[in-house]
């Protein structure tokens, strides 16, 4: 448990904005990958803009969000973030968000390993009672993983999205702290 | 209703704007009932000082001029223009029509007068059929069963039900999202659409 940060695939980090900057530059131009993420219309920002953005990152003192770089152990490729938003300590309860840029590395376990080690860093390190997230109605490659993982369906904001002509919800999904302890426990068969 | 429908006036209450002289002293005294403060935001409750409450009503201002997704507007006695609430659509999100909403009726001896119904009708009605959303969203908790039955009164249907998402009193509550969408609202209102 010493290795808090590093699953069987991945392990997050920190980095410096520009390493950061460098890769969302190109992921924000993947349309898929954007609408997966943000109900924001995707903007085409300048690499130096992008590099603005994270480093005004740097200046945020934020206490709501807490967001880690996802790399590969295989040769430290920088894929994705994962992270918590909406975080409220006092109640112990934050959504979680998850996303692969490089898309190579989609549908291979790759984002499964990332979000077990956030959520083993949310309840064991944060101590949370409660994680849960939002995910789209037409991303269902996510929504299988993350039934795959334990999240329970717990609604849908119904018709939140207005994309290609038509009305999408937003579903939310929650995972307990004893629910996540109780699926650890019977993995290793205890 | 038609095009000389005055948006803000109601029977009883007026929606209008923030009095920056006499507004703070008011609601300054209801932020210090926290049962209030816990109802609107999983924030920790605070109590805010007038002080406090000036600079927050120029943030809001400013707010309102510049992001262009938030609405306020303060509740008003229609008789002696009294300051009895607020109400405030935020998070706008214009390329899909959605947003949520929060009213507060700030003093208990107020309440269960039938103002806050009458300012949820106005702003549903500025909602839907000024700024043209799709729905509106409201976030209560478990603990705030007053809460709930006002917006359920009103047509909006609970969407999600956030288990455990509120830790208060030693105990866990849900955190419960409504919705009512503009078509909802529209046949409960028998108004028939034209486009």
């Amino acid at each position: 448990m010493n290795d808090l940060l590093r699953g069987e695939m991945v392990h997050l980090t920190a980095d410096n904005p520009d390493v950061m900057a460098v890769q969302l530059f190109r992921w924000n131009q993947d349309t898929e990958w954007f609408r997966f993420l943000d109900t924001d219309p995707p903007r085409l920002f300048s690499e130096k803009k992008v590099k603005e953005f994270q480093e005004k990152e740097l200046e945020k003192e934020s206490s709501n969000e807490l967001f880690f770089h996802i790399h590969t152990l295989e040769d430290d490729s920088l894929i994705g973030f994962v992270g918590l938003f909406d975080l409220f300590k006092h109640h112990g309860d934050s959504l979680v968000a998850i996303a692969l840029g490089e898309r190579d590395y989609w549908g291979k376990g790759y984002g499964t390993d990332a979000m077990k080690i956030m959520l083993r860093y949310a309840f064991y390190e944060l101590n949370l009672r409660k994680v849960g997230l939002i995910v789209f109605e037409y991303n269902s490659r996510a929504i299988r993983s993350y039934e795959k993982i334990g999240f329970i369906p717990e609604g849908r904001i119904r018709g939140a999205i207005l994309r290609e002509g038509r009305r999408w919800d937003w579903l939310f999904m929650g995972l307990l702290r004893e629910e996540w302890m109780g699926n650890q426990a019977s993995r290793i068969g205890v | 209703m038609s095009i000389d429908t005055q948006l803000f006036k109601g029977k009883m209450i007026l929606l209008a704007p923030i009095d920056h002289e006499k507004d703070p002293q008011v609601e300054s005294h209801w932020t210090h009932d926290l049962t209030l403060m816990r109802a609107l935001s999983r924030q920790p409750a605070i109590p805010l000082s007038i002080a406090q409450m000036k600079k927050r009503y120029e943030a809001i201002e400013k707010e309102v001029d510049e992001s262009k997704r938030l609405f306020y507007f303060t509740i008003r006695g229609k008789d002696d223009n009294r300051l009895l609430g607020f109400v405030r659509i935020e998070g706008i999100e214009w390329t899909h029509g959605t947003c949520s909403l929060k009213l507060a009726i700030g003093d208990p001896v107020e309440r269960r007068k039938g103002y806050g119904s009458e300012a949820l009708e106005l702003i549903m009605h500025f909602a839907f059929s000024e700024l043209n959303l799709y729905r509106l969203s409201a976030v209560v908790g478990e603990d705030n069963p007053a809460g709930l039955r006002f917006f359920i009164r009103h047509g909006f249907v609970e969407e999600v039900r956030r288990r455990k998402s509120i830790l208060r009193d030693g105990q866990a509550w849900d955190l419960i999202h409504l919705g009512l969408l503009r078509d909802e609202w529209l046949a409960m209102n028998g108004e028939t659409r034209h486009e």
